[in-house]
């Protein structure tokens, strides 16, 4: 069956006409050429088709686009030079890249829910991409940067913000 | 030591913010509207004769194109034995083996007609390890390998030619060592150990599944895109195979996600051509699921191997006698390249008279292997290194002592029988030392913190030659921009090892200028780019850093003759730096790049100089053929050395096990980008642990392969990974560009043996399988009778 629908995504409206067994990350890819999520095995093991749906992240590759309908969608072309991905950049979080947008959105979204977040919170969230080039050092001190940066922030007055 | 101005210095990755806002463009992500989808039909079987392909319902369904069968291209292939159907026709030798192919609009389409073919098969028995593979009984993988050609170009054999088969066997080839006499080395010896050890095949598992596009122009070029690390050495295989000129074959590389040896084995790139033939040439995408990644293309080798060392009562290595034999798999491929050079560099980093390698590729019904990181020398080190704490621990002496003592030093010899020297051998020495430093082994190799838990540490040495073979090169070609900017062209492939910085630091370095005046092309393609051997072994750097210093040379002595005439200053007082020429004993006379790199016109209409064009080339000198029966010969350039350590926190009730830190230290000779060096460093001794601790098929007594999804075939999660530490000593190799050594493998290849040796000693037994999962080590306790 084909179904013409909307998403929201990274602020914008998008009209696909797909099938109702395709999945959020067929859609985004093939059909909207938002190729930044990544197939790495389809079946929400790897994490690299990672994006957001209302702040939180979801493996694309396991929801249905039709279930996507009424969610604010972020997808890593939405982040512009984020916090995240400086320290990425910084931190030389990746070497292929291929992980990298799924790591990057499962992190950005980390530290927006849990500004304090632990290291077993982080673990909980991080434990869910593969990253097959970097050790998770790399990763990890570059999600720690932002972490200190945004505490930093937060205490800073608000007049100098 | 020399200082540079920008070698040296952690230049972040040019494609770096690429790379963070997803708009690197892997092969998967050029998606072209036409494009038809390729979907293979894989065997349920591990070793099964194969009778009728029923494809009548497959060609049913709306959308299929066409349907390709065994039958249709009863062809062999192979870049060692050509020994491999395209697709099987007669007989499948490993679970997940392509029978055939369904071509189709999309690739839903062409996965339904797929799972609608009927193959009948007929069983055989199955040769399910290495070791029933060996068993004179055994039933033949291959029926006749002696009527098999084989591809004695040592350029695409790897590791030189020399392959040979053993008729009326498993023996897909047998590569021996033979130093000093090994008798003599045992007679000589007062300790003598004996042990066993083996693991099974495993996976890359590159988060990029391998993709291939094809489409076949009316002219008969042959355009291929694809995600690989050999475009020239596919570009000679679809050429020899379907009798197509080479240069009608155009491959194009986009950036790589991650390879670690998966990448270099050419699979799907004729496959696709001939579902690109199937339907008249029009563009077909053939892109591997994860499972299809990790059982139908080629895997990393398994290993059954028998060492025997002998020492003297005060600890001095007087033989070693090893006997290998690798699981490759179904096929040889490049599993015969990976089990020569296991057996080049067996001994380790050591002084050893007395060494007898034997070291087999066989033949089984497992999938067939390919390059992993290490090249042979990961998995050797395992039994090697641990074999070497065994001895130390029955003569009472410290692994650290024990291996410091052995250390291999200028004047030695190889088991190739190369003379060592300070160039082309690492420091060992100077390594260790330093790791003992940085683990705090002299507080102590195993530490009770509680009656239940106990801190152990374990280390290893290796070392790794680069095997490339005789004759190989690369090339590299500069170009200007208006504002005297440079442009490298070079077939050098990124796969994440950040080559291309590289490289842009050595123009950077040499032409004294900003590296971010300096560009580099991430995609290869090799009509436009000079011939580079395969992006692999390491050996990158050393064959593109040399192609783009020449060329670097050659672009200045093109632009100082210019800027000659204009100056009116003789050659030899010029010099370059900041995009300009100027006179040495006057920097203030110059001349901008800018204006002379495109040649110069005079007020008077008279020209001097033309575009600046700076070629380089390079051929790697002094690499031999190395005798498949001594292994005397020069295998490669250099040494590059690794000392490691692994500590672990074992709780002995449940046996699991935390890992606590890692270190290498490793002589890579001079650093071209330190946090590079580094980053890679560590990705290889996470993967390294991944692969000791948690991977490795698990195949049904059908030689069924029964991990083929991340959820059992487990690799290392964030979270699970250890502090890692990694020191470099910088001990120049002449040859090299700025005298660096290889260094992509060398952070993998001790981790195996030196976790293991870290457990062994927490869980007071020998371990020696992998991985080494909490099952295993209870196992081993069991049957040693410390655990009821
Ligand atoms: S592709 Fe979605 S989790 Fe792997
Ligand atoms: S950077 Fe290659 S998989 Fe993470």
């Amino acid at each position: 069956m084909i179904e013409k629908l909307t998403l929201d995504i990274n602020g914008e409206q998008w009209v696909a006409t797909v099938r109702m067994a395709d999945t959020l990350l067929d859609v985004l890819r093939e059909k909207l050429d938002l190729t930044g999520a990544k197939r790495g095995c389809e079946n929400g093991d790897c994490g690299s088709c990672t994006v957001l749906a209302d702040g939180l992240p979801v493996k694309s590759c396991m929801m249905l686009a039709v279930d996507a309908i009424g969610k604010k969608l972020t997808t890593i072309e939405g982040l512009q030079d984020t916090p995240m991905q400086h320290a990425f950049v910084e931190k030389w979080a990746f070497q292929c890249g291929y992980c990298t947008s799924g790591f990057i959105m499962n992190a950005h979204a980390l530290v927006n829910q849990h500004p304090d977040a632990t290291d077993e919170i982080m673990e909980e969230w991080l434990s869910s991409n593969i990253c097959r080039c970097t050790s998770y050092q790399e990763i990890r001190e570059a999600v720690k940067s932002v972490l200190k940066e945004q505490r930093f922030d937060r205490k800073r007055p608000r007049n100098r913000r | 030591m020399k200082r540079y101005r920008v070698i040296g210095k952690s230049v972040l990755k040019k494609e770096s913010w690429d790379k963070v806002s997803g708009r690197v463009k892997y092969i998967d992500d050029h998606q072209e509207v036409g494009t038809l989808h390729v979907k293979l039909l894989t065997s349920t079987y591990a070793h099964a004769y194969i009778g009728n392909v029923d494809t009548t319902e497959a060609w049913k369904v709306p959308g299929v194109r066409a349907i390709v069968t065994g039958k249709d291209y009863p062809l062999l292939i192979g870049t060692t034995i050509k020994d491999r159907p395209l697709l099987a026709f007669d007989k499948v030798r490993y679970y997940g083996e392509p029978i055939a192919m369904v071509i189709a609009d999309t690739e839903a389409i062409a996965i339904q007609a797929v799972t609608l073919i009927c193959v009948e098969y007929k069983p055989l028995r199955v040769v399910n390890s290495p070791v029933e593979a060996y068993q004179k009984d055994a039933p033949l993988v291959h029926d006749q390998i002696e009527q098999y050609l084989i591809d004695q170009d040592a350029d695409t054999t790897g590791t030189s030619g020399g392959i040979r088969p053993v008729p009326g066997t498993n023996i897909a080839n047998r590569q021996g060592i033979r130093k000093g006499n090994i008798e003599r080395g045992f007679a000589r010896s007062d300790v003598i150990v004996e042990e066993v050890f083996s693991f099974k095949q495993s996976d890359h598992t590159a988060i990029e599944t391998r993709c291939a596009d094809v489409e076949i122009k009316k002219t008969g070029e042959v355009i291929i895109h694809s995600a690989s690390q050999e475009p020239f050495e596919m570009r000679e295989l679809i050429s020899q195979t379907f009798n197509i000129d080479e240069g009608k074959v155009h491959v194009h590389i986009p950036l790589v996600g991650g390879s670690f040896g998966a990448k270099t084995s050419v699979q799907l790139e004729p496959l696709a051509y001939v579902a690109s033939k199937a339907v008249g040439g029009r563009k077909v995408r053939l892109r591997n699921s994860r499972e299809e990644d990790i059982v139908t293309s080629p895997v990393h080798i398994g290993l059954h191997a028998k060492v025997k060392m002998g020492c003297t009562r005060d600890g001095k290595l007087q033989a070693i006698k090893l006997f290998f034999l690798f699981d490759g798999g179904a096929y040889a491929e490049r599993a015969v390249p990976v089990t020569k050079a296991a057996a080049f560099d067996c001994t380790g980093p050591y002084t050893i008279d007395h060494v007898w390698c034997d070291s087999l590729c066989m033949y089984t019904n497992h999938p067939y292997a390919t390059d992993f990181r290490g090249f042979g020398r990961t998995e050797v080190a395992f039994g090697v290194e641990r074999t070497i704490d065994i001895m130390a621990n029955k003569l009472g002496m410290c692994p650290l002592e024990f291996r410091l003592k052995n250390a291999i030093q200028p004047g030695d010899t190889s088991p190739t029988k190369v003379l060592l020297n300070k160039s082309n051998l690492g420091d060992i020495r100077e390594c260790l030392l330093q790791l003992r430093e940085l683990i705090d082994w002299d507080r102590g190799q195993r530490i009770d913190i509680s009656d239940r838990i106990v801190r152990t540490k374990g280390i290893s040495c290796t070392w790794k030659n680069g095997d490339p073979p005789p004759g190989v090169g690369a090339g590299a070609i500069l170009t200007f921009n208006s504002d005297g900017g440079i442009n490298i062209n070079c077939a050098a492939i990124e796969i994440g090892q950040g080559t291309k910085t590289v490289l842009t630091q050595m123009v950077a370095e040499k032409m004294k200028m900003d590296v971010d005046d300096v560009f580099i092309q991430m995609e290869v393609n090799t009509q436009l780019s000079p011939e580079h051997w395969e992006t692999a072994a390491s050996r990158t750097t050393f064959l593109s850093g040399n192609a783009v210093l020449r060329a670097v040379e050659d672009a200045i002595r093109q632009l100082k003759r210019t800027a000659a005439i204009i100056l009116k200053v003789p050659v030899d007082e010029l010099e370059v730096a900041n995009k300009k020429v100027y006179k040495k004993t006057s920097p203030s006379i110059s001349i901008d790049f800018s204006e002379i790199v495109y040649g110069y016109i005079f007020p008077d209409g008279k020209v001097a100089g033309t575009q600046v064009v700076g070629r380089g080339t390079y051929m790697i000198p002094g690499i031999t053929e190395m005798d498949p029966v001594t292994g005397r010969g020069i295998q490669g350039p250099e040494w590059g050395v690794v000392a490691q350590a692994v500590e672990v926190e074992f709780d002995k009730r449940d046996n699991t096990f935390k890992l606590i830190r890692a270190v290498s230290v490793a002589d890579a000779g001079t650093i071209l980008n330190y946090k590079g060096a580094e980053t890679q460093v560590m990705g290889a001794m996470n993967m390294g642990l991944s692969f000791a601790t948690r991977e490795g098929f698990l195949y049904d007594d059908q030689g069924k392969v029964l991990t083929t999804q991340f959820r059992s075939y487990k690799v290392m999660h964030y979270g699970e990974q250890p502090e890692y530490i990694v020191r470099f000593i910088e001990n120049p190799v002449k040859g090299a560009p700025f005298g660096s050594r290889g260094l992509g493998e060398h952070g993998i290849m001790g981790m195996p043996a030196a976790v293991a040796n870290s457990l062994s000693l927490a869980a007071n037994v020998s371990l020696q399988q992998l991985p080494l999962t909490p099952e295993f080590i209870w196992k081993t306790r069991l049957k040693a009778g410390e655990v009821y």
